[in-house]
């Protein structure tokens, strides 16, 4: 995954541009193609939105988990550029899992939060990568190891945060009575559309994200060189 | 085995955004003392950490090598170094005699009463004070019990980080002494310090940094108007 | 030259160091006698926060003993690494030819000795201002808290230790142990919950129990792993 520079460069536009096409088709489609669901009428369309960034966080978390566990072991700051601009991104799309998740929770059960299995996943996930992007900010110099561990043993925690939420579900399905896999016709076409919309918009992000941070280390490679070739003071 | 060799090759040290070493290229030799010059933050802390195995490098490397010239690693290389820091490295809950028995424990010698003070007898730390907690010691005494702790282990690679400070004249000529004896046995010796007295006339190696770079190296006899003279002309 | 004798086992190693630990706490008991004040003050609060003896106060006793272990546990954690910083002793520990692995457990174990005290203090105390039958299943509370402790004192010791240079290490340390920390509480809860059901609900309970045995062999096997790599600058 760890992306050359000559990639990070086209990741941008194209996936920026697909993202913004996805964008617009699905929500047209959402709005005038999906019929109503059976059982939560009109407020189930909220779901292509909500589930597709939580496919696309449980992404971000892997990438994020995988490239730390990899930067600990090499120390190739490559891998934490990835694990950084992964974690960040998953900040965002957390963050729109639980807001659009509240959204629908009014909706369907007339409160704003629910202390249910999902939610609590989702919120705890969300605190983990919180912790992570503060650990970057606050830890100094030690911020790239601590943050890389955190990462490390939040995903390893997940399987446990699966079990503890687990002891019964009432999490508003998609179908009547099932999960993705049930839907049928239109409404699966137009999910697994916003799935990869997001999907796009995730990897231009990651990309812009990872070429910042590099951008940064050449500024400040290039300053050095300067220093030490004394053309700079 | 005994260090006979370091080799540091282009070692860069970044702290977040901050570079403290610069690519340092440097070879100590054992049976000689290097004097490691320059202001504060110039990197030498620092370089002294990553000779101790607990910095890592951003990049490059340190190749240790025993007599003979085959490459050590690992625990082996941490059994040869003695490190005499900042700080005591010693616990002030603990008596000097149960921090060396403790440590003489972990690294596996003799840690037997005779030998503890045989070594405590060395440093020159008073026998009533042995038996009482280290953080009711004087400056001076801690720093005698801190390097009892460093040679506890007959290094071969003996890393001190301004070793003179809060010790009277006589003490620091003292441990000046001490350490041209160490030398003399064959022990790589890199002194971190800006007590030039001290160590003049004992040095035979001298290096300075400047804002994380080796800005000066020249092995030879080095007497203390030579040694003040070069780090003037080369630390700023 | 001293002699140098045959290579010590781990376990050996770890003890040695544990028991200086342990050795330098019983001479000024400081953690300990605050841990244990603190513990107590928490369980004070809580029970005015609670009308005592109400149903409430038996639903919420058992994440109450958690979370006050939990707390107190943590100012133990950090300040049995201040001791480790105070002369930089971890650098001396880390020097040694010692496996790290030793240093690893040896911390841990002081830490769960630590941990057990607040507990034994906590417990009881909670038993007697609440009326909450703790002692009804002694010996399953018992291993439940201890496999608490030991899954406390892994993370807390990989985090404390890598946080020991860091500035606003006291503010991280729970900002990044707690959200991993997350199950291994509600694991103990649900298993204390259970214990104290009328009938207690012993199938349920050592459920619980088997859970928070498969968290602490995960976190201990990741953190034996992962605490050289953290931990070296």
């Amino acid at each position: 995954m760890a992306v050359p520079r000559s990639a990070t460069d086209w990741m941008v536009p194209v996936f920026g541009l697909l993202g913004a096409i996805g964008l617009v088709v699905c929500i047209w489609l959402i709005f005038t193609w999906v019929p109503n669901d059976a059982v939560l009428f009109f407020n189930q369309r909220i779901f292509y939105f909500h589930v597709g960034h939580a496919f696309n966080l449980f992404i971000a978390v892997g990438v994020c988990g995988v490239s730390s566990l990899l930067f600990l072991w090499r120390r190739t700051p490559r891998w934490d550029d990835l694990a950084l601009a992964a974690a960040e991104v998953a900040v965002a799309y957390g963050a729109v899992v639980l807001v659009t998740g509240s959204v629908w929770a009014k909706a369907a059960w007339d409160h704003w939060w629910v202390w249910e299995n999902r939610l609590m996943m989702s919120l705890l996930l969300w605190l983990v990568l919180v912790a992570y992007v503060l650990v970057r900010r606050y830890a100094g110099a030690s911020a790239d190891r601590l943050a890389a561990g955190l990462a490390v043993f939040g995903t390893v925690g997940l399987p446990f945060i699966y079990t503890m939420v687990n002891k019964g579900d009432q999490h508003p399905q998609a179908g009547t009575n099932g999960n993705v896999a049930t839907l049928t016709g239109p409404m699966q076409i137009v999910f697994w559309l916003s799935v990869a919309t997001f999907f796009c918009w995730f990897l231009a992000l990651i990309a812009s994200r990872v070429a910042s941070t590099r951008g940064e280390r050449e500024l400040r490679e290039l300053r050095e060189q300067g220093l030490d070739a004394g053309l700079l003071t | 085995m005994p260090l006979e060799r370091v080799e540091i090759t282009k070692v860069i040290k970044r702290y977040g955004t901050e570079r403290a070493l610069a690519g340092v290229d440097l070879e100590l030799r054992g049976g000689s003392m290097c004097a490691l010059l320059g202001h504060n933050g110039a990197g030498k802390t620092t370089l002294l950490g990553i000779l101790s195995t607990l910095v890592r490098a951003s990049s490059g490397a340190i190749t240790y090598r025993e007599t003979g010239g085959a490459v050590v690693t690992g625990d082996a290389v941490r059994r040869e170094i003695g490190l005499l820091a900042h700080q005591s490295l010693c616990y002030g809950e603990l008596t000097a005699v149960e921090n060396l028995a403790l440590f003489a424990g972990l690294y596996g010698v003799d840690d037997s009463p005779a030998a503890l003070a045989a070594l405590l007898d060395r440093v020159g730390l008073e026998v009533r004070a042995r038996d009482r907690a280290a953080r009711t010691y004087s400056r001076g005494m801690v720093q005698r019990l801190a390097l009892a702790r460093a040679l506890l282990s007959a290094p071969s690679l003996v890393l001190l980080d301004e070793p003179f400070t809060g010790l009277d004249r006589g003490g620091a000529l003292a441990l000046g002494e001490q350490l041209g004896a160490l030398t003399a046995e064959g022990a790589i010796v890199v002194v971190v310090t800006h007590d030039l007295e001290a160590i003049a006339g004992r040095t035979d190696h001298v290096a300075i940094l400047r804002a994380g770079k080796l800005v000066f190296e020249e092995r030879g006899a080095y007497d203390y108007e030579k040694l003040k003279d070069t780090y003037h002309r080369h630390a700023s | 030259m001293p002699a140098e004798r045959p290579r010590q086992g781990v376990l050996r190693q770890a003890w040695r160091i544990a028991w200086k630990d342990l050795k330098v706490e019983l001479r000024s008991r400081e953690i300990v006698y605050t841990m244990a004040f603190f513990g107590a003050v928490i369980v004070v609060v809580y029970s005015f926060a609670f009308p005592s003896s109400s149903a409430l106060v038996r639903l919420g006793a058992p994440g109450l003993l958690w979370v006050s272990t939990m707390f107190a546990g943590t100012i133990g954690l950090g300040r049995a690494f201040d001791r480790e910083r105070e002369n930089d002793t971890l650098r001396a520990l880390m020097l040694t030819p010692v496996p790290r692995l030793a240093i690893f457990l040896g911390k841990g174990i002081a830490i769960t000795f630590l941990v057990g005290a607040v507990a034994l203090v906590v417990t009881p105390l909670m038993a007697l201002l609440m009326d909450v039958p703790f002692f009804d299943h002694p010996g399953e509370l018992a291993l439940a808290l201890l496999l608490g402790a030991v899954g406390f004192s892994a993370i807390g010791t990989v985090f404390a230790a890598t946080l020991l240079k860091v500035r606003s290490r006291d503010v991280l340390l729970p900002v990044i142990i707690y959200p991993i920390l997350i199950p291994l509480f509600a694991f103990g809860t649900e298993a204390t919950a259970a214990l104290l059901k009328v009938p207690a609900d012993l199938d349920n309970a050592w459920y619980w129990i088997g859970l928070l045995g498969a968290y602490d062999a995960a976190f201990l096997v990741l953190s034996m792993w992962i605490f050289e790599s953290l931990v070296i600058e």
